[in-house]
C-alpha cells in the first residue's frame, strides 16, 4: 500500500505506547492503551468525553497517580522516570486541557518559563511574529488573556522550547471558527517543520486534513485505528463512536 | 496625653527593629507556605537554631575541639549559620515533610510543631533557659550613633538595614527574575511546571532551605541584642504567626510590609500607652480576621 510506504519514509518510531493501564486513586481508567507515533507524524486520538484521552497523555508525563505498562519515547522506556526527567527524555512539549497559563506571571513570563529541550526551538521574536496579538500583550499577566489568546500563549510556549513532540489537548476547544482555522494551519506548518504531533480532539473536521492516523479511544482502550486513506470507507464506523 | 515627637520617634525606631524581625520570619513562612503547602511550625526554633550556632561558633566549639582560640566571629556566623541551618532544614523536608505534600496542611503543622518542641527540648538541657549573652558583636558595630531625635545602637542600625536589604532582594529575586518566575509558576501548578522538564522537588528542597535560611539568618542578627536563649523562638513566632495572619499567607510583599508595619504600630503603641504595646498585634489580628479573614495581602 503506498500510505503505508509513505508512513515508513516519514521515519522511525518517536512514541511507542503498549498496554498503558493508568489510575487516579482507587479508580482504573486505562485499561491497555497501545500506539505508536513516528517522526514527523500528526496522530489523533478521538473519541467521546470521559474516554480518557487526556489521562493518556497525563499518563505519558507521568502527572497520573499510577500507571504500568510500557512507554517508549526516542527508543527508551520512560515509564519508571520522574515526571521532569520524561519531558527532557522524549523532547516532549505538553499543551494541557485546561491550557495551564500561570497568571502570577506575564506573558513574556508564561512565553519563557518551559526550559529549552532540544535545538530548533523557534525564538521568541518569531513567535510573536507568528502570534502577533500576544507580541501586543507581552507584559500582560498571563490570565487576562481572552481565551484565544490563551490557547495560542499555551502553543508558542511549547515552540520556543525545541520539543520535536507535541501533546495538544483539545486546542481547539471553545474558540472562534476563524481562530480554529489559524491554529490548523499553524500545525500544518509545524508539521511541516518535521515536528511529530498527538493531537486529542473533538472536533474531528479540523483533525481529518491534518492526521496521519486517527486512534479512537473507548473505555481506557483504543478500539479503532484508522489511516487517513480509509476516512472515507469507515465514516459510518467513525460517526458510530463519536456520535456526531 | 503628653507624648513628644522625639520619644515617638525613638519609640518607631525600637519597633522596627522589632518589625525586621517580624518580616524576615513571615518571610520566610509566606515562600515555605507557597510552594509547599506547609505551615512552618518550627521556623522559631530554626531562628533559635540560628542564634545559637552563631553563639556555639563563638564561644564553645573552639573549646569543644581542643582549640581553645578557634572562634567563629559575627561575620562568618552571618553567612555560616544559615547555610548550616538551611542544610539541616534540606534534610528535615527530604526525609520528613516530603511525605505529608498529599495530606492535608495540618499533617505538615504537627510534623514541624513537633520538630519545634524537639529542638527547643534539646538546647533547654544544655542551655540556660533564660539565656546566655552573646560576646561576638563586632567591634566596629559597638556604640551608638545619633539620629538627631535619639541615640540609637549601632548595631540595632545595621540589624535594621541589613534585614530590609535581604527582604527586598528576596522580593526582587521572586518577583522580577527567571529564578523567581519558575517559582511563582510552582506555586501555582507544580505538576504542570515538572512536566515541563523542571525538577520541581529539587526546587522545593532549595525553597524549604531558602526559607529557613532567613529565620537562621535573623537569629544571628537576634543574638547580640537579645541574649541567646531555647525559647526565644517560641516567643516570638507567636507574634509573627499573629503577623502572617493580618497579612495574609502567600504575598511576599505583602509578608514584608506587614511586618515592617506592625513593628512600627507596636513601637507607636509603646509610646503612647505603653500598656496595649504587647497586646495591639493580636488586637490588629482580630480585627483583621472579622473583617478580612483572608488576610490583607491574602486572595480570598
Ligand atoms: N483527576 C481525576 N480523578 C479521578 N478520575 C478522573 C480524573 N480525571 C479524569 N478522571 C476520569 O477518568 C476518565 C477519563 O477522563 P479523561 O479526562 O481522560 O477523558 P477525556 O477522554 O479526555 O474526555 P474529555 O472530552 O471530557 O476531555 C473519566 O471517566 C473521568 O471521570
Ligand atoms: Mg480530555
Amino acid at each position: 500500500m503506498p500510505e503505508q510506504a509513505q508512513t515508513q519514509a516519514r521515519g522511525r518510531e518517536l512514541l511507542r505506547i503498549e498496554g498503558l493501564n493508568a489510575w487516579y486513586g482507587e479508580s482504573h481508567i486505562l485499561h491497555g492503551i497501545d500506539f505508536t507515533v513516528n517522526e514527523g507524524e500528526v496522530v489523533t486520538l478521538l473519541g467521546r468525553n470521559g474516554a480518557g484521552r487526556t489521562t493518556t497523555l497525563k499518563s505519558i508525563l507521568g502527572l497520573v497517580d499510577r500507571r504500568t505498562g510500557s512507554i517508549r519515547v526516542n527508543g527508551s522506556e520512560i515509564i519508571k522516570q520522574p515526571t521532569h526527567r520524561i519531558a527532557r527524555m522524549g523532547m516532549l512539549g505538553y499543551c494541557p486541557e485546561d491550557r495551564g497559563i500561570f497568571s502570577r506571571l506575564n506573558v513574556d513570563e508564561n512565553l519563557s518559563l518551559p526550559p529549552r529541550l532540544g535545538d530548533g526551538g523557534m525564538s521568541v521574536d518569531e513567535i510573536y511574529q507568528m502570534f502577533p496579538n500576544l507580541a501586543e500583550r507581552r507584559s500582560s499577566r498571563g490570565t487576562q488573556l481572552s481565551g484565544g489568546e490563551q490557547q495560542m500563549l499555551a502553543m508558542a510556549r511549547i515552540l520556543r522550547t525545541g520539543a520535536s513532540v507535541l501533546l495538544l489537548d483539545e486546542v481547539t476547544e471553545g474558540l472562534a471558527p476563524v481562530i480554529v482555522q489559524a491554529l490548523g494551519e499553524t500545525i500544518r506548518s509545524l508539521k511541516d517543520r518535521g515536528l511529530t504531533i498527538v493531537l486529542v480532539e473533538q472536533n474531528f473536521r479540523f483533525a481529518a486534513p491534518l492526521a496521519d492516523r486517527h486512534y479512537i479511544i473507548e473505555h481506557g482502550r483504543v478500539a479503532e485505528t484508522i489511516e487517513a486513506s480509509e476516512i472515507e470507507t469507515k465514516k459510518d464506523r467513525i460517526n458510530q463512536y463519536l456520535s456526531v | 496625653m503628653n507624648v513628644s515627637l522625639d520619644l515617638i520617634l525613638a519609640q518607631m525606631m525600637l519597633g522596627l527593629s522589632a518589625g525586621v524581625f517580624y518580616a524576615m520570619l513571615s518571610l520566610g513562612l509566606a515562600i515555605i507556605f507557597g510552594l509547599l503547602n506547609v505551615i512552618n511550625f518550627a521556623h522559631g526554633a530554626l531562628y533559635m537554631l540560628g542564634a545559637f550556632v552563631a553563639l556555639i561558633g563563638h564561644s564553645y566549639i573552639g573549646p569543644w575541639l581542643g582549640y581553645e582560640d578557634f572562634q567563629l566571629g559575627f561575620w562568618p556566623a552571618l553567612i555560616v549559620a544559615p547555610l548550616l541551618v538551611g542544610c539541616f532544614g534540606m534534610l528535615l523536608e527530604r526525609t520528613m515533610l516530603r511525605r505529608l505534600y498529599q495530606f492535608d496542611h495540618i499533617y505538615g503543622l504537627l510534623l514541624t510543631f513537633g520538630i519545634a518542641l524537639m529542638l527547643q527540648g534539646f538546647f533547654t538541657n544544655y542551655f540556660n533557659v533564660s539565656g546566655t549573652p552573646y560576646g561576638g558583636q563586632p567591634e566596629s558595630l559597638n556604640g551608638i550613633v545619633n539620629l538627631g531625635f535619639m541615640y540609637f545602637p549601632k548595631f540595632r542600625l545595621f540589624a535594621i538595614v541589613m534585614s530590609i536589604v535581604v527582604c527586598f532582594l528576596t522580593w526582587f529575586v521572586i518577583e522580577r527574575t527567571r529564578l523567581g518566575a519558575v517559582l511563582r509558576a510552582g506555586v501555582e501548578n507544580p505538576k504542570l511546571v515538572q512536566a515541563f522538564g523542571i525538577n520541581v522537588p529539587l526546587m522545593v528542597t532549595l525553597t524549604f532551605g531558602f526559607g529557613v535560611a532567613l529565620a537562621a539568618l535573623a537569629g544571628v542578627l537576634a543574638a547580640p541584642i537579645y541574649s541567646v536563649s531555647p525559647l526565644m523562638g517560641a516567643n516570638l513566632i507567636i507574634v509573627v504567626f499573629a503577623v502572617v495572619v493580618i497579612g495574609g499567607m502567600g504575598s511576599i510583599m505583602g509578608a514584608i510590609v506587614t511586618g515592617l508595619t506592625l513593628g512600627l504600630i507596636q513601637g507607636l503603641t509603646k509610646a503612647i500607652y505603653p500598656p496595649a504595646a504587647n497586646t495591639v498585634i493580636f488586637f490588629i489580628m482580630v480585627i483583621v480576621l472579622l473583617v478580612r479573614p483572608a488576610g490583607l495581602f491574602g486572595k480570598e
